[in-house]
């Protein structure tokens, strides 16, 4: 587990670079520091190391970095960051290399495989993170303040041959999102009768790309996107009404013709993890915070372009309050 | 021959001189299957057929001739006539489809692989047309790379070679690397590493032909003083007839693999058994080679008795001065008694036929 | 037709007018069949287009996809009783305890020091002093440079762990592959079975097999090695195999004589003679090895990778550009540095080392200096750790405006090429190729390669397209079998202009050549959002990634075989009243016919190797398949099949490539096959 001490190590560099501020005299040298470092350690509770993935979205790294900072700072983790796509980290939770998924969109299908019950119970679920889900049907600002009845589905087809490209063979384009989610938009879009085509973005990078640019630019878009998103404080795209959802509606992918539910975003955890007990289970169990939380910090990261551990950092210290909460 | 006391570096094991060597039917056919063929009626087939029927190609026919301890053995063809194959089957350099090597006491076909590399590393040395020089080691260890096969200590090999490399005239290289010397030096190196591991037999392979004519001519008087110093056995490799005539106590023929003749240098010059033979003999000065035993008639009851009085193995060329000078022709007698008359005519007609152009040679060659 | 496969060798040819004879004989009546199958192929397609095109619906897998969905799942459920996994996990634990002892020395605190081993100060000292010991000083230099812009940029961790993990891949590269070339170069047999295999493995997208990976190695720098391995072994085994292999037969054959056993053969001979071409491929696999470092951090791979991934989830270029930048640099000074040493090595085993003696004085000198400078850095916080300073940042947000410059002045134009492009090359030719029954597109590409390549050409189109169609991504096939072409058309356009211009003016060959070295080692994650914002998504901003990387290669290798025409031919053709458009058309075109061969080859390689890079930009068909593959475990089977249908279709793909190109007499050398060339061939000349 040393290969990743990188960012804690960082972290451990950038706090020893804090005190060496601090301490009146500049002359502190690394002999010195390395005696305070062992004395710390001493001092410092018995949390030990807490592999956190880190899957690849800001919003991700926000909850990931304020949840991690406050492990080490508090308790004493030893946290090890570990970037990540959802599948492996899931993979690690039976091998004690990943701890802790700290934000899950919904993967029926890994949770099939390693929840308790249906799988190997190498993972259990820890609760929400407060977070909700806002998947859906999105245009550019300027589109639904323009054309504001593109907003219903029902008038979608008036516009298709605006959104055709040379991508979406004759009829309008939908840009359909990175695969790591689970979309129906092409169940959706026939079901509903639309002159639509799906055309997959194959990247979240190349999905935000596609909005800016069809903001800037003036262009015709519709696709599938999600909230909370850094890119809404930048982009504020405007969702498109669809009909209803409705438990069971997306039972049959094949037949779904209704909008996607609010997904309660939740917290994954390695069941051995969980049975070690170690301080930190209890303040990952108790983080809850909205969407406004998280949007802050991700929008520290992606428009402020700091570090997340200093995004996290400046969070943690402007709101007392909700951490205090939170510690217990 | 024998070895003579100037041998330079007395074996270790004390072997001296020659070993004879003793090639019974020996074939070799490149292709799939080939070991099939030898025996059945497609072995009798033309080269060409062969290969249109069964995809094999003929090198080596069926051969069979020795080789006495000490002696020259040359071997010459045209080009694809199966030289360099015969020569490289006498090591399994290549192996043998059919028949035995015998070399000394040793049969080489029929040796284990360890049994070969105590032969190669011990009795036969061979030298390349190409050299086959190493470009990454200096010349002193591209000489000793025999003795370092062998696992002899480096300073033991470095000492052995430095003797050589003085024999072979390249003393002063031993630190030069193979691309900085010409190529008469670099086959001199090449010669150098075949006589350090003092082999009892030397195989070359039309060593000189990447030579030009002058550089050519030392090296065979280079063999030719070699051989009178450490007097190994040779086989000799060359499409050069002059070399052949030079350098060889007898002269094998190839022709597609198979023998036409074999013979010492005026029988085949005199008595070519082919056209082939005769062809390829043709642009020799035929008085260097032929002796009058090649020219004389037999005697006649009315032949003046006053002519020169010559053996039947004196040269012609030497011969010619005497014989045109008398006005008799040139007896010929053989331990004291007569065997042949040799008229200025049949003197002349040999030297003068060197003097006409090619195209009238063609053809006019005298045969028996 | 059969005359053309006489000629060989064109490039030593010297006689202007008798190297396109043959082309003249063969060439019409190539094309002539090649256009009368694609007019019946459309004539037929009128007819019954849309029937049979084996599109799948959204959701639709087939029974191999499921298969191999479960394979994977059978491995995941054994992983604790599979003796396989307990062993690779416990390598896995190896690598990872090393590679972890390695950074507390070099990159990371080793706790509880607040700093490494060594710091930044010594392991500058060290590596110049490297640098200078094994090459020489103008390498020193710049391995300095490299190693302090790590620092002054703000990546040191980063930079010095990319170069560990690739040490640490190329040593196990050498320690695997020199037996396996080895192998290749000694026997036909060896060389028939491996051959497939590395190109399989050169082909295979590594997203298909970077999950398995980790299920059997564990995440993080584990795993990036072994994918690392899987990636650069074969050139060194292929290029290597191959020196070995040619070594003359004359060396071999006289030392043979001397009673050599086969090991002493292998030792003493084979591998000193295929020395410079060992390194070679040695080179290019630590080039390889490097094109993984981005990849790798998918799974935690430590090094440079990394923070252009997560400069990407921002959509930060200019933070992506930072890293990338470093990674060329990397790139660049390793590929100096290695073929430096090389040469150096090889003067001073003759003993011609460049005076000695002062050496050894600078390099002893030198080797105290380092000494001071590694204890300083173990007693000085600024000499261990990088100040902090905002100059990366402020080299970001400048390349982020100018890429936004670029962006604004060409964005129109950027839309109108795609435009173009699409509507009149995509769209019909994908419409031929992908709606029409699978029988009559499967029937017209075995013609075509028939008139192209003759039998040596159908056979792969036969077996590797049966595979295909086995496979259940026909559809998809031909969507990216489309673009492929076009992409490769492209890239072999812009190779022949820029080649030539290259080969004519030195100039020009001056300015093109850094950006071409930069073009094939940055990582395409660092321009696919500038791709994207002058394209938009779609299968042109895959073309023009794949231009990106595949187009220097074969520019490369047109201007290096029009630069071979010899001189005299110039002359000899100039003497008589050429105009340089007939120079070029008529002399230096047709003379560098196998450097034009094999330059289409390697760009259609580049570009295959791009498939996937294209579905993440929103191309589609099975670049998208591999992503979602990828990215949802319950599609592995879906992109498992899509990664070995892009094998099977590259493999397709260079053997017609390579049977057509024999018959126009452009051969191409064995040796190129599946190898990168030299992606950064030197730049002085
Ligand atoms: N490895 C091989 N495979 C197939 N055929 C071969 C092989 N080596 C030689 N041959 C054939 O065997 C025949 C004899 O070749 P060889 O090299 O022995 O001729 P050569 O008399 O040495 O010719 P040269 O004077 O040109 O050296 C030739 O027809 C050649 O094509
Ligand atoms: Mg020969």
């Amino acid at each position: 587990m040393r290969t990743s001490l990188k960012r804690s190590g960082r972290l451990a560099a950038a706090a020893a670079c804090a005190t060496l501020a601090l301490s009146a005299c500049g002359s502190s040298s690394i002999d010195e520091q390395t005696s305070e470092n062992k004395e710390n350690a001493a001092a410092s509770g018995d949390c030990g190391e807490l592999n956190m993935a880190v899957n690849p979205w800001v919003g991700y790294q926000a909850d990931a970095y304020v949840v991690g900072t406050l492990a080490k700072e508090k308790f004493g983790c030893t946290v090890n960051y570990k970037d990540l796509k959802e599948d492996v980290s899931w993979q690690g939770f039976g091998t004690g290399e990943v701890d802790l998924v700290i934000e899950d969109w919904g993967h029926p299908d890994l949770e099939k495989k390693f929840f308790e019950g249906e799988g190997d119970g190498s993972a259990q679920d820890l609760g929400p993170t407060g977070n909700e889900g806002i998947i859906g049907w999105y245009v550019p600002p300027w589109l639904a303040e323009k054309y504001p009845d593109i907003l219903d589905h029902e008038n979608l087809d008036k516009y298709a041959q605006q959104f055709k490209t040379s991508e979406s063979g004759g009829k309008g384009q939908f840009l359909g999102a990175d695969p790591s989610y689970v979309q129906f938009d092409e169940a959706i879009v026939s079901n509903l009768d639309l002159d639509f085509k799906v055309v997959f973005s194959g990247s979240e990078a190349a999905s935000i790309e596609a909005f800016e640019k069809a903001e800037k630019d003036k262009e015709f878009l519709i696709g599938y996107f999600y909230e909370p998103q850094w890119l809404f404080a930048e982009v504020p795209l405007k969702k498109v009404e669809l009909p209803d959802y409705e438990d069971g509606c997306q039972d049959d992918p094949a037949e779904v013709a209704c909008d996607y539910p609010v997904t309660t975003l939740k917290k994954v955890a390695s069941t051995s993890w969980v049975e070690e007990g170690g301080p930190a289970v209890d303040l990952v169990k108790n983080f809850e915070w909205t969407n406004d939380d998280q949007n802050e910090v991700a929008k520290y990261i992606a428009k402020d372009k700091m570090e997340p551990e200093a995004a996290a950092q400046k969070w943690i210290e402007e709101n007392p309050d909700k951490v205090e909460a939170w510690l217990g | 021959m024998t070895a003579t006391d100037a041998r330079p570096t007395p074996d270790a094991t004390g072997r001296t001189g020659g070993a004879g060597l003793e090639v019974r039917d020996l074939w070799k056919i490149f292709g799939p299957k080939a070991d099939r063929i030898i025996g059945t009626p497609d072995a009798e087939l033309s080269r060409a057929d062969l290969k249109a029927k069964t995809g094999c190609v003929v090198g080596v026919k069926d051969v069979s001739f020795d080789v006495a301890p000490g002696e020259v053995f040359v071997v010459m063809g045209l080009s694809g006539s199966g030289k360099s194959t015969l020569v490289r089957c006498l090591t399994r350099l290549i192996e043998p489809t059919h028949g035995t090597v015998r070399i000394g006491d040793d049969e080489v076909t029929s040796c284990s692989e360890s049994q070969l590399r105590e032969l190669r590393r011990h009795q036969v040395s061979m030298v390349f047309q190409h050299f086959g020089l190493l470009p990454h080691k200096q010349v002193i260890d591209n000489v000793a790379y025999g003795l370092e096969v062998r696992g002899m200590s480096k300073k033991e090999r470095r000492a052995k070679a430095g003797e050589v490399v003085d024999l072979v005239g390249l003393s002063g290289y031993e630190t030069s690397y193979p691309d900085q010397l010409s190529g008469g030096m670099q086959q001199r190196v090449g010669l150098a590493r075949a006589l350090a591991g003092d082999p009892s037999m030397l195989l070359f392979d039309e060593p000189f032909s990447a030579l030009d004519p002058l550089i050519r001519r030392d090296m065979q008087n280079e063999v030719i003083r070699l051989h009178r110093e450490v007097g190994k056995t040779m086989v000799f490799i060359t499409h050069d007839l002059a070399e052949a005539l030079k350098l060889g106590d007898r002269i094998m023929i190839l022709r597609d693999g198979e023998v036409v003749q074999v013979g010492t240098p005026d029988e085949v010059v005199g008595a070519p058994a082919d056209d082939y033979v005769a062809d390829f003999t043709s642009d020799v000065p035929r008085s260097h080679v032929l002796t009058l035993k090649w020219v004389m008639r037999p005697p006649r009851p009315d032949d003046s008795s006053e002519g020169p009085v010559m053996s039947s193995s004196t040269i012609v060329r030497e011969a010619a001065q005497a014989a045109l000078a008398s006005d008799h022709p040139v007896r010929v007698v053989d331990d004291g008694e007569l065997v042949g008359i040799v008229d200025d005519d049949a003197i002349l007609r040999v030297v003068v036929a060197e003097q006409a152009p090619p195209s009238a040679r063609q053809g006019s060659g005298e045969r028996r | 037709m059969s005359t053309a496969t006489d000629t060989t060798t064109p490039a030593v040819d010297t006689t202007p007018a008798a190297s396109p004879e043959p082309e003249a004989r063969s060439g019409p009546s190539r094309w002539v069949l090649v256009v009368a199958v694609v007019v019946g192929w459309v004539l037929l397609w009128l007819v019954v287009r849309g029937q049979d095109t084996l599109q799948l619906a959204g959701r639709e897998r087939t029974d191999v996809m499921r298969w191999l969905g479960e394979f994977r799942d059978g491995v995941i459920a054994s992983r604790d009783t599979n003796a396989l996994v307990a062993f690779t996990g416990a390598v896995g634990e190896g690598i990872r305890t090393l590679f972890g002892e390695l950074q507390q020395v070099f990159s990371l605190p080793a706790f509880p020091r607040p700093v490494p081993q060594i710091g930044w100060l010594g392991v500058v000292a060290l590596a110049t002093w490297a640098g200078t010991a094994v090459a020489n000083l103008r390498i020193a230099v710049l391995v300095a440079v490299t190693f302090v812009s790590y620092g002054v940029l703000g990546y040191w961790e980063q930079g010095i762990d990319l170069l560990l993990v690739t040490g640490l891949s190329v040593a196990a590269v050498v320690v695997i592959g020199m037996p396996l070339a080895v192998a290749v170069g000694t026997s036909r047999r060896a060389r028939a079975v491996i051959t497939p295999v590395l190109d399989a493995m050169q082909t295979m997208p590594t997203f298909v097999y970077l999950l398995p990976v980790v299920l059997f190695f564990g995440i993080g720098v584990s795993s990036a090695i072994v994918c690392t391995l899987v990636y650069a072994l074969p050139p060194l085994i292929r290029i290597g195999g191959y020196g070995i292999s040619a070594v003359s037969t004359s060396a071999i054959e006289a030392t043979d004589s001397t009673g050599q056993t086969s090991w002493q053969r292998l030792r003493k001979v084979q591998l000193p003679l295929a020395r410079t071409t060992i390194v070679v491929g040695l080179n290019q696999s630590t080039m390889a090895a490097l094109s993984m470092a981005i990849i790798a951090s998918y799974v935690d791979g430590p090094g440079l990778g990394e923070p252009v991934l997560s400069a990407l989830i921002r959509n930060d270029v200019g933070a992506s550009l930072v890293p990338g930048l470093l990674i060329v640099l990397t790139a660049i000074m390793l590929d100096r540095a290695t073929t430096a040493a090389s040469e150096r090595a090889e003067l001073a085993a003759r003993g011609r080392g460049l005076r000695g003696r002062a050496r050894t004085v600078v390099l002893g000198v030198g080797g105290v200096v380092v000494l001071v400078c590694v204890y300083l850095s173990r007693t000085y916080l600024p000499l261990a750790a990088w100040p902090e300073t905002s100059l990366g940042r402020d080299l970001a947000d400048t390349l982020d405006s100018a890429t936004d410059a670029v962006v604004g002045v060409l964005g129109g134009a950027g839309e109108a090429l795609r435009n173009a492009i699409s509507y009149g090359l995509l769209n019909p030719m994908q419409s031929l190729l992908a709606e029409s029954p699978w029988w009559l597109a499967a029937s017209a590409l075995v013609l075509v390669s028939a008139a192209l390549g003759g039998l040596r050409a159908v056979v792969p189109t036969v077996v590797f397209g049966t595979g295909i169609l086995l496979l259940g991504l026909w559809h998809s096939t031909m969507l990216t079998l489309t673009m492929v072409l076009v992409a490769t058309v492209l890239v072999m356009v812009i190779a022949l202009v820029l080649g030539v211009w290259m080969a004519r003016s030195r100039r020009v060959d001056l300015l093109l050549r850094p950006l071409l070295d930069a073009g094939q080692t940055i990582p395409a994650f660092c321009y696919l959002i500038p791709v994207l914002a002058l394209f938009g998504f779609g299968r042109f901003a895959a073309i023009a990634a794949a231009i990106v990387y595949a187009a220097p290669a074969a520019i490369k290798l047109v201007a290096d075989g029009v630069r071979a025409v010899p001189e005299t031919t110039l002359e000899a053709s100039r003497s008589t009243g050429t105009t340089s458009w007939q120079e070029i058309t008529q002399v230096q075109l047709p003379m560098a016919r196998g450097s034009l061969a094999l330059a289409a080859n390697q760009g259609l390689l580049y570009v295959l190797a791009m498939i996937v890079i294209g579905g993440l930009v929103g191309a589609q068909a099975l670049g998208y398949d591999v992503v979602l593959g990828f990215s949802r475990s319950e599609e592995w089977g879906l992109g498992a099949a899509a990664g070995i249908t892009i094998v099977l279709l590259g493999l397709m793909l260079d053997r017609v490539a390579r049977a057509a190109a024999d018959r126009t007499g452009g051969r191409v050398d064995a040796r190129s096959r599946f190898t990168l060339p030299r992606r950064l061939s030197p730049t002085r000349t």
